[in-house]
């Protein structure tokens, strides 16, 4: 048997978030995720979580496990000694137990335009769209991302600063900045470079560290730092430029 | 169904949730002593330009243990932060041995500064 | 939302950041070999203001000099921040008076040479 210790928030009755303590069996191939069904299953169906695919692709189940951001259903049992502590997603409102308010979130992912905004519209009838092996390349690892939010919770920079537009929502713009079909650049580079855009990042790196689909957010964060700069000396020194 | 989300306060203690976190403020730190090495240099110009009674004076200072210790902690110091930036590198510049290519170049600039110093 | 005017103190962090990554650890072994007694050559005071009278030699050091100081006063004002203090604004402005400060001084006396 193992111990959960669980933050618990009930917002009609609870002023605050208090722990509660579940003793859940340790099967070998058992998950966080599979502890917190367990749970709700036999002890106490009032416990609250969000979780989808249990196979590490929805991005629904992130939470803190012993205050790491972790998706349950990649968090093993046997990995963990003692009392497992099981808290909602840092940095985010705790809307019931280990659901959390994430419309902060959506906003920033809609404000960097995450999808193709190409130069000209191509009619159907012109074909696809073809890449190289090296242009897919470019943006491929960005691409992976699924949206779980760890690296919000990770990054000490959005804890400090709420407005920091955030990992994610960089790495998604990186994304389509990087495809070869996209010419949406200089769009998204009003929520990019705007002061809680990237410039809040000051590269602690936490934020790679924990992604579950190494997207590595903290390298695209940076690239868009260095592509920003020399455009403002670009466009402050030599505005006959075109760029 | 009434909604009131909880917020949780922060406070400086997330530097101490992991240790990733320490490291990074330990290369945080790396500034003041990279920025004091900066303000040493800045005295030594002005021993400098005060005449060769001066510059003894400063090269007499450079001895005492309170230098020595500065130095010595200020150099261990300067190689975390150089290791650290190097470290990081490509993932702000993704090129093929970018990396291998800085470590070469600090290796070089280093043997060469000491070399034109006469150390060697 | 405008896009920032970041890149006028980041620039200088990140060239500095890179240049004291290349150079301080050697410089710091100069002037720790002649606290520990062995001089190099180039720090004897003949040699060094032959050296720092050229006019290339100057605008060098002013260079390394004053990019070290920006990228470690830009950093001091991010570590402020992570440990809570909120007055970014002031502190922005102290450490970025004296990194021109110090680099100001540095001209000064490289003048002199």
């Amino acid at each position: 048997m193992t111990e959960l210790c669980i933050l618990r928030y009930n917002p009609e009755t609870d002023g605050e978030p208090r722990f509660q303590s579940y003793e859940v069996p340790c099967r070998e191939d058992w998950v966080v995720l599979d502890a917190l069904n367990y749970i709700k299953e036999n002890l106490d169906p009032t416990l609250s979580y969000r979780w989808s695919c249990h196979m590490a692709v929805c991005g629904s189940c992130g939470m803190m496990i012993n205050q790491e951001p972790k998706l349950a259903c990649k968090a093993f049992l046997r990995d963990y000694q003692g009392v497992i502590r099981v808290e909602p997603l840092r940095h985010f409102p705790i809307e019931r137990d280990l659901v959390t308010v994430i419309d902060d979130f959506m906003a920033k992912l809609a404000r960097v335009r995450p999808y193709l905004i190409p130069k000209d519209v191509k009619a159907l009838e012109a074909g696809e769209h073809r890449q190289t092996p090296a242009e897919l390349k470019r943006f491929k690892q960005y691409s992976m991302c699924i949206n779980c939010m760890l690296c919000y919770a990770a990054c000490p920079e959005y804890g400090l600063i709420p407005k920091y537009i955030g990992p994610a929502a960089i790495a998604l713009a990186h994304r389509w900045n990087q495809d070869s079909r996209d010419a949406g650049r200089e769009e998204r580079q009003e929520a990019l470079a705007a002061k809680e855009g990237a410039w809040e990042c000051s590269f602690v790196g936490a934020c790679s560290e924990v992604c579950p689909e190494h997207v590595d957010p903290a390298g695209a964060i940076q690239q868009v730092k260095i592509r920003s700069t020399v455009d403002w000396y670009q466009e402050h020194l030599m505005p006959w430029l075109k760029k | 169904m009434s909604r009131r989300p909880y917020e949780r306060p922060i406070t400086s203690e997330w530097i101490f949730r992991h240790p990733r976190y320490l490291r990074y403020m330990v290369r945080e730190f790396s500034c003041l002593f990279i920025g004091g090495y900066a303000l040493l240099m800045v005295v030594g110009l002005e021993r400098l330009s005060q005449g060769p009674a001066a510059w003894q004076g400063f090269l007499q200072a450079l001895q005492s243990p309170a230098s020595i210790a500065f130095h010595l902690v200020a150099l261990a110091f300067a190689v975390y932060h150089s290791v650290t930036w190097f470290n990081l590198t490509p993932q702000a510049i993704p090129l093929p041995f970018i990396s291998a290519a800085h470590y070469a170049g600090w290796g070089a600039v280093s043997i060469a500064v000491l070399w034109l110093a006469g150390v060697f | 939302m405008a896009k920032s005017n970041k890149p006028i103190v980041w620039g200088p962090f990140a060239a500095g950041g890179t240049l004291t990554a290349f150079l301080t650890p050697a410089l710091i072994a100069l002037t720790l070999l002649a606290g520990l007694g062995q001089v190099p050559e180039a720090l004897s005071y003949e040699r060094l203001h032959a050296f720092a009278a050229h006019w290339p030699v100057k605008a060098g050091l002013v260079v390394v000099i004053g990019l070290s100081l920006w990228s470690a006063a830009h950093r001091l004002r991010i570590t402020c921040y992570d440990l809570g203090v909120r007055a970014d604004a002031a502190v922005a402005a102290i450490v970025y008076a004296g990194a021109l400060a110090g680099t100001g001084a540095a001209m000064l006396y490289l003048l002199r040479i």
